[in-house]
């Protein structure tokens, strides 16, 4: 409990300051509404169209792709930490996990996943 | 009891008032510097009453930075676009500024202060955790970059933040691999305990950072830390020349404050970690709990605070060193390809990173611990 009281403390003040930064214009700015200043920006061009639509599918893949990985990453952690007591059976079994790992990404990049050009 | 709430309160406050004023500081060094940089003068109007003229000092544009700049952002209108989504509109810069605000919590600023029968960490709170906490908290910035660009409704800002997220989340795996070799070298996530496992010497002069163990992951890491901090040459979210100025186009006022505020405060995460894990944090060559030891054999005694402030200051000038190079590069390089971008992380500096983990790990299991 007391170890995070410190967090705690700096998440509150932390919000609070980020908070008013972003409310602030709220309460001491003037207002006029226009329907042409509340139209999206396009260097000047009539908007062309909202902008929630569909956009390319490779986005979504690399964030499959992040997903897979950051987990095996996250994973190596607790490893990492015990390297020493774990000794060669340690590396061994972290070495299969990495080559597995490792050829995930290989494959990845055979299908073209992170063809962007 | 009460009194160790009310320090570690200060220190709470302190740490967060510092970031946001230091990434201050670095707005205004980018503008003149950037100036210098360029052969341009930079911001030089701004005065209070003519003073600075009438006392025929030149006008570095601190006035402009500090003073004007926010009272004119802080009373601009509050302009949401007729199409956004209001809520998220206004979440959005928040989620960018706070996460990077909180993840200072386990990065210590110096050694143990000892005030009479109070000892004193100067870190805001000593997580064993640490490392997973700063991970943690980095991550949830990416939510910034992606519901700001969404929620403004326009297409200019959605590609922005749909390049933001995927480049964030790819220079991510590399931040990760980098900080799991160092947490190898030194077999624990608390960020104080690695500082303090940095001190002392090899054959009596080289200081015993992590650079010399892990020269590659600290240059991973330098790569990985411009790269989330999206600056040049990894700007493509914001790409001026091409997206207006990606996911925050739309954003004005104190909510776009924030996500500019939130850039420079990521540098300064990015340099304390290389300062923490890579060049001994707080450590000063040859100073230790007792004084300086230097290599000749000669001791010079020092009193505990004054090696506390020697090392808090020494933090700072790291910090503030790695804080100019990350400028210096975002003003010499120009801007990558997307496509440029996406295979240097994923093709590039994602296999190193894992090389340089099996070398590590081999090599500790090698020599059996010793190190």
């Amino acid at each position: 409990m007391t170890t995070w009281f410190p967090v705690a403390l700096m998440t509150a003040f932390a919000a609070l300051v980020v908070g008013l930064m972003v409310t602030i214009n709220a309460i001491v700015g003037p207002r006029s509404r226009d329907p042409v200043k509340g139209e999206a920006f396009e260097c000047g061009n009539p908007p062309s169209g909202s902008a929630w639509r569909r956009f390319s599918v490779h986005f979504y893949l690399t964030a499959i792709l992040f997903l897979v990985f950051d987990v095996e990453v996250v994973f190596l952690y607790p490893w990492a930490v015990t390297i020493r007591q774990l000794g060669a059976t340690g590396l061994v079994e972290a070495g299969i996990f990495i080559v597995l790992m490792l050829a995930g990404l290989i494959y990845a990049l055979r299908r073209g996943m992170l063809d962007w050009s | 009891m009460l009194i160790d709430l009310i320090i570690s309160a200060i220190k709470a406050i302190f740490v967060v008032l510092l970031v946001l004023n230091l990434s201050a500081v670095l707005l205004w060094f980018e503008r003149k510097g950037s100036a210098l940089i360029q052969d341009r003068i930079g911001a030089n109007r701004a005065g209070l009453f003519g003073i600075g003229r009438r006392l025929g000092l030149p006008n570095l544009g601190i006035i402009n930075t500090f003073i004007a700049d926010p009272l004119k952002i802080f009373t601009k209108e509050d302009f949401v676009p007729d199409r956004a989504d209001k809520f998220l509109y206004t979440l959005a810069p928040f989620l960018a500024l706070f996460p990077v605000l909180i993840s200072f919590a386990p990065i210590p600023f110096g050694d143990r202060l000892i005030v009479g029968s109070h000892q004193i960490e100067l870190v805001v709170c000593p997580l064993t955790a640490g490392i997973l906490y700063i991970l943690a908290a980095l991550g949830l910035g990416v939510y910034g970059a992606a519901l700001g660009g969404w929620a403004s409704n326009n297409r200019w800002a959605l590609l922005g933040s749909v390049r933001a997220s995927a480049q964030l989340i790819s220079y991510e795996l590399t931040m990760g691999l980098s900080i799991i070799a160092v947490v190898m070298v030194y077999g624990t996530l608390d960020l104080q305990e690695i500082c303090r496992a940095q001190s002392g010497t090899w054959f009596g002069w080289l200081p015993k950072w992590g650079i010399v163990y892990q020269p590659l992951g600290f240059l991973l890491l330098l790569v990985a830390g411009i790269a989330e901090s999206r600056r040049i040459p990894f700007d493509l979210p914001e790409g001026e020349s091409e997206l207006v100025a990606g996911y925050f186009t739309e954003y004005s006022g104190g909510k776009q404050a924030a996500f500019m505020l939130a850039d420079f405060a990521e540098i300064v995460l990015v340099s304390a970690l290389i300062s923490t894990l890579f060049f001994g944090g707080w450590q000063v060559p040859y100073l230790q709990s007792d004084g300086f030891h230097l290599p000749g054999g000669t001791w010079l005694p020092l009193s505990n605070p004054v090696v506390a402030l020697l090392g808090f200051v020494a933090f700072g000038i790291k910090v503030v060193f790695f804080c100019w190079l990350q400028i210096l590069i975002r003003w010499t390089l120009p801007r990558f390809r997307y496509d440029q971008l996406m295979t240097l992380g994923w093709k590039g500096l994602l296999p190193l990173g894992l090389v340089n983990l099996m070398v590590t790990a081999v090599a500790i299991v090698a020599v059996g611990g010793s190190v």
